[in-house]
């Protein structure tokens, strides 16, 4: 995973509550197994329409999506976190998120960050006043910073800790590999196996 | 003081507690299938890991898979690739896998439970959101994502942190007609798409308890449309009932073992939840979808809202938006608004009881003109017992398609799907933009109302038809109980 620590680029408004992730990445992008190649997927239906806010050269280049309430709610594809990553946003802003999409960017490096709806509304609204405003989101001080504005936002310390040196899960828990065998020692014998 | 179920199965399951540090919890049983799990595999390779517990793995063939043609390769290259990937990584990493074609296959929140294999008490995931399907068991089930997927394959567990709980308490008797998918539309109308958001909902009550199996599975599967992590029921005898005899299931004295254990999973009298609502069974009435998130819902009785009555903003817009894409007016009366599509099946509403209720509808009756119904069984299981009982015979004369097990249009990742601007009624989970095809417009309903709707090609209830052809059938799709 990559690393996340400080982040300071341009933000792109998407003024839409309720974005599932059947709409970050189609099902028609899901066929492919590699991890790669999913930025072309995109909103890719919304896409479709020019005057769609990922359109608007003024908003080329922009790392930080700043979206309504309950993004990234429905299926539990990570694929619309490798297409978020792949396109090139390092944050999404958002008043509340499902709970997988969060976990899954949480696990890929691509920082969900929760803000209340008024201050999301507040950076929205800079945003587009000013396309190239500058924003500062510093996960070590835990805030995000943009012209006047300083606001904080909640993550864990583990979280945090593990987005900050970059570390897979995997080799984390296989520090507990004794733990883990023990308790299946304990397991109760009723249980079902598959083979 | 007392433990909810959901805090019982969770703490059964900790592998490891240390401060500031997420549980580490174990699970019980992995659920895979060709289109989260790829990505997974390869990282085990590049990272030369093998799976630690594939006798707690399963895997299957749903979301891709065609519904007529099985004995043909699949049409689509990429599907085909994604299906032959998965075969490939069953057979390298020793999976068990039901594959397309096979009498066990079928989608996977349906064969799990149909094989015995969900089991009360038990922790269970798979890269599939409806996985709170399983939680009708009183297991605790959720749906992880791929880089979750490659950890449980590596080491059978996963870091969590502790969910808040929820309970939903549905009190009295659901009036005749009204069933397990209208009441939890109504439940997500109720507390929006956020509402269960961070933490696992049981639901509870009267109304609850009532419930068959199967409806109890309709109910825990669209947990997930509320937000929540997972979705749970307490055992009864009603889930030993439908468990007994299943092939994983305990047998002999492991089996009084079993249910002892099963029977102290349940809520403490003294336990307290996070968060409660209580809805009164008696109020609710066949319910459906107008807009394009699960909690734009209405009875059917009523008419398309006007966004110009939302009082917060953000779901004035959504609702003005999702007006716009669905081609609706506000003020049209629900049962006005005509369909092209008909839909039958996914792990919402794919179950033999599902197809009893659409039967029972259709039995002498027939699918309006200009309208196409599709029933997709849930497994080849659901569809061979469905055929033993003749519910295809009823629903082929009624001029709808009968087809094989997959998932179907509930996504469209195969060959159903709708055209661009077409509307359906949907037995689904999602009415998401697109999402049974570019440019679709999904209703989500009951498989009563699915059926009542493809007999007048508009939304409508069962009640709203008139008698049946030879007096068979019956305008009363009250679910047989136990299967």
């Amino acid at each position: 995973m990559e690393a996340f620590t400080t982040y300071t680029g341009r933000g792109v408004p998407l003024r839409r509550s309720n974005v599932d992730t059947d709409q970050i990445i189609p099902a028609v992008w899901l066929k492919q197994v590699s991890r790669t190649g999913f930025d072309k997927g995109l909103f890719s239906a919304w896409r479709e329409d020019p005057e769609f806010v990922l359109n608007q050269p003024r908003h080329e280049g922009a790392g930080i999506l700043v979206a309504g309430p309950d993004f990234g709610t429905g299926s539990s594809r990570e694929h619309a976190v490798w297409a978020l990553q792949q396109y090139g946003f390092r944050v999404v802003i958002a008043p509340r998120f499902g709970d997988i999409f969060r976990n899954n960017s949480t696990k890929m490096g691509l920082l969900p960050v929760v803000l209340t709806a008024e201050q999301v509304a507040d950076l929205q609204d800079a945003v587009e006043r000013d396309a190239d405003l500058e924003i500062t989101v510093d996960l070590e001080r835990r805030e995000v910073r943009w012209g006047t504005e300083t606001a904080a936002f909640e993550i864990d310390d583990y979280t945090r800790w593990r987005l900050l040196e970059g570390l897979d899960d995997i080799g984390l828990t296989l520090r507990h590999g004794e733990a883990i065998a023990a308790f299946e020692r304990d397991r109760q014998d009723w249980l079902p196996v598959t083979l | 003081m007392g433990r909810t179920l959901a805090e019982k199965v969770y703490d059964a399951h900790v592998v490891r507690r240390a401060e500031g540090e997420p549980d580490l919890l174990y699970i019980d049983l992995h659920l895979v299938h060709e289109v989260t799990s790829p990505q997974a595999f390869d990282g085990l390779r590049m990272a030369g890991r093998p799976v630690r517990r594939p006798d707690l793995t399963i895997a299957t063939e749903d979301h891709n898979v065609p519904t007529t043609d099985l004995l043909k390769p699949i049409a689509d290259p990429v599907s085909r690739t994604q299906v032959e990937t998965l075969r490939k990584n069953c057979s390298d990493f020793g999976v068990r896998l039901y594959p397309m074609g096979d009498d066990g296959q079928g989608i996977v929140h349906v064969i799990g439970p149909q094989l015995g294999l969900t089991q009360p008490g038990m922790t269970v995931v798979c890269g599939d959101s409806h996985t709170s399907t399983h939680g009708a068991f009183g297991a605790l089930a959720f749906g992880i994502g791929t880089s979750e997927v490659e950890h449980v394959l590596a080491t059978q567990t996963l870091p969590q942190i502790k969910p808040r709980t929820m309970a939903v308490t549905v009190d009295g008797a659901l009036p005749e007609g009204v069933t397990a998918k209208d009441l939890i539309l109504a439940v997500i109308a109720r507390i929006g798409t956020g509402g269960g958001q961070g933490h696992i909902v049981e639901y509870r009550g009267e109304a609850i308890r009532a419930l068959s199996m199967e409806g109890r599975m309709t109910v825990c599967n669209m947990s997930i449309e509320a937000g929540a992590r997972a979705g749970m029921i307490a055992p009864d005898e009603t889930t030993f009932e439908y468990l007994k005899g299943r092939p994983h299931a305990p047998s002999g004295a492991e089996w009084d073992r079993a249910v002892e254990y099963w029977t102290s999973l349940r809520t403490d009298d003294d336990a307290v939840f996070d968060k409660e609502i209580v809805i009164d069974a008696a109020e609710l009435t066949p319910f459906v979808t107008w807009g394009t998130n699960p909690g734009q819902g209405l009875p059917l009785g009523e008419a398309v809202p006007d966004p110009a009555s939302y009082a917060d903003p953000v779901a004035r817009q959504s609702a003005e938006r999702a007006l716009e894409y669905m081609g609706l007016t506000a003020g049209t009366p629900l049962r006005d608004i005509a369909v092209d599509t008909v839909f039958v099946g996914s792990c919402t509403n794919g179950r033999i009881e599902d197809l009893r209720a659409v039967a029972g509808v259709l039995a002498g009756r027939k699918v309006a003109g200009g309208v196409r119904m599709l029933v997709v069984p849930g497994s080849m299981k659901v569809k061979k017992q469905a055929e033993e009982e003749g519910l295809d015979a009823v629903i082929s004369a009624a001029g709808a398609e009968w087809r094989e097990a997959g998932c179907s249009m509930c996504l469209a990742m195969n060959p159903d799907k709708l055209a661009p601007g077409e509307r359906s009624a949907s037995t689904s989970n999602r009415n998401f933009e697109g999402r049974q095809g570019p440019g679709g417009r999904t209703h989500l309903v009951s498989p009563a109302v699915a059926a009542a709707t493809a007999v007048t090609g508009r939304l409508a209830a069962p009640q709203d038809l008139g008698e049946a052809a030879g007096g068979s059938g019956g305008s009363s799709p009250q679910n047989d109980a136990d299967l």
